[in-house]
């Protein structure tokens, strides 16, 4: 045993990746705040908990699944809004949907009384709550309104790190964002692998094929296909600088959003006879054909 | 689903300098929330996902207040955690209530 740490094998010594993915959901949003700025909005032990899910058997977390923390970020005030992956996988309900539309309305009010608000969104989620399916998907479209009030005054940065994904109704949210940022591990998609191979068979879609299911919904390929803004590696510090110069580069000029015709092209321009793999449709679908 | 509540003599009212949130509902873990209680004893209210396993979650208790003797009220929202992972989340609530 030596204490001497000049000792150790290089190896020790090399720089240790710091992963996000391995942090909980309140972790997750803690990591962007400058040191000592942040506070929560509706915690824990304030107790606004589904009333949905007991009856169902299902038990409630404290917070609903939706960590709502508000702090500075290069000293601008921010609100960032985390879907706790591990609660139910990561899904909106009527009380974490009324959260963060809230917390988007009051961005939009705080900025439009000049304090500059931003939003940052860690969109870990499966989509709706089975469970609250139309309360989910009237709180979908409630956060779609407040999100586009806000976009115009404010920039709104979603990410999807992993490993859950972005899913279902919260995936058009993420489309409507001002910026996708994306890890290799993070993925996007509107319906979920399991979703469309329940709907379509196995042949259709092996949602036990993680390499497929990657090569189509996966960061890498969403950004190589202009889809994602960023792809950063599972790191904290890597994940909160492209974060932070996003906040920084303000609203954008267009949104993806607004580039119907660009989408529209691109779907024109696939033969549906012939059989895309994932690699065809990254040449075909360039991201540098997006500009 | 199943709701417990437990109570157990414990004095010490300093004990717990703080409330402490820790853990997620998600498969296999649970989530805690202690506050410090203004009496002569502690409470512990269950609600789990996992029914007819009461025993055991006394069995486990009955430990962790063997030591531990601070006035409590104890919330655990349980995702089916084993009682290792319940004893670890305890001592993890109890280690932030302190700080």
């Amino acid at each position: 045993m030596t204490t001497s740490t000049e000792a150790l094998p290089s190896a020790h010594m090399a720089k240790r990746r710091d992963s996000f993915i391995e942090l909980n959901g309140r972790e997750r949003a803690i990591t962007f705040f400058d040191p000592d700025s942040w506070r929560e909005l509706l915690g824990p032990f304030d107790r606004i908990e589904s009333p949905w899910l007991l009856p169902q058997n299902v038990t409630p977390q404290s917070d609903d699944g939706c960590i709502v923390l508000k702090g500075k970020i290069d000293g601008i005030s921010t609100v960032v809004i985390s879907m706790e992956p591990a609660f139910q996988g990561g899904s909106l309900g009527e009380v974490s949907g009324a959260k963060i539309c809230a917390a988007l309305d009051l961005a939009c009010r705080d900025t439009e009384n000049g304090i500059r608000t931003n939003a940052v969104l860690l969109l870990e989620t499966g989509g709706v709550r089975l469970t609250e399916a139309n309360l989910g998907l009237a709180a979908v479209a409630e956060i779609i309104a407040s999100l586009l009030s806000l976009r115009k005054v404010s920039p709104i940065v979603c990410l999807s790190a992993g490993t859950v994904g972005c899913f279902g109704g919260m995936s058009l949210v993420a489309a409507l964002s001002s910026y996708m940022v994306m890890t290799t591990e993070g993925r996007l998609g509107l319906n979920g692998p399991e979703v469309i191979e329940q709907e379509h068979g196995v042949e259709e879609f092996d949602s036990k094929d993680r390499t497929l299911i990657w090569a189509i919904d996966g960061g890498e390929q969403r950004y190589a296909t202009g889809l994602a803004d960023v792809l950063v590696k599972d790191d904290v510090g890597e994940i909160r600088q492209a974060v932070r110069s996003l906040l920084k580069a303000g609203v954008p000029s267009v949104y993806r959003s607004e580039q119907v015709d660009l989408y529209r092209k691109r779907i024109a321009a696939l033969d549906p006879a012939y059989q895309w793999n994932p690699e065809d449709l990254r040449k075909t679908w360039h991201r540098e054909n997006t500009k | 689903m199943e709701i417990l509540n437990f109570k157990f003599s414990a004095k010490n009212k300093g004990k717990a300098k703080g409330r402490a949130h820790v853990g997620v509902v998600g498969s296999g873990d649970l989530e805690v929330l202690l506050e410090p209680l203004d009496a002569s004893s502690a409470q512990v209210r269950i609600r789990t996902s996992v029914p007819g396993f009461s025993e055991q979650w006394k069995a486990v208790l009955d430990r962790f207040f063997m030591k531990y003797d601070g006035a409590v009220a104890i919330e655990i929202n349980d995702a089916g955690a084993t009682p290792g992972v319940v004893s670890l989340r305890l001592a993890q609530a109890v280690e932030a209530s302190e700080q």
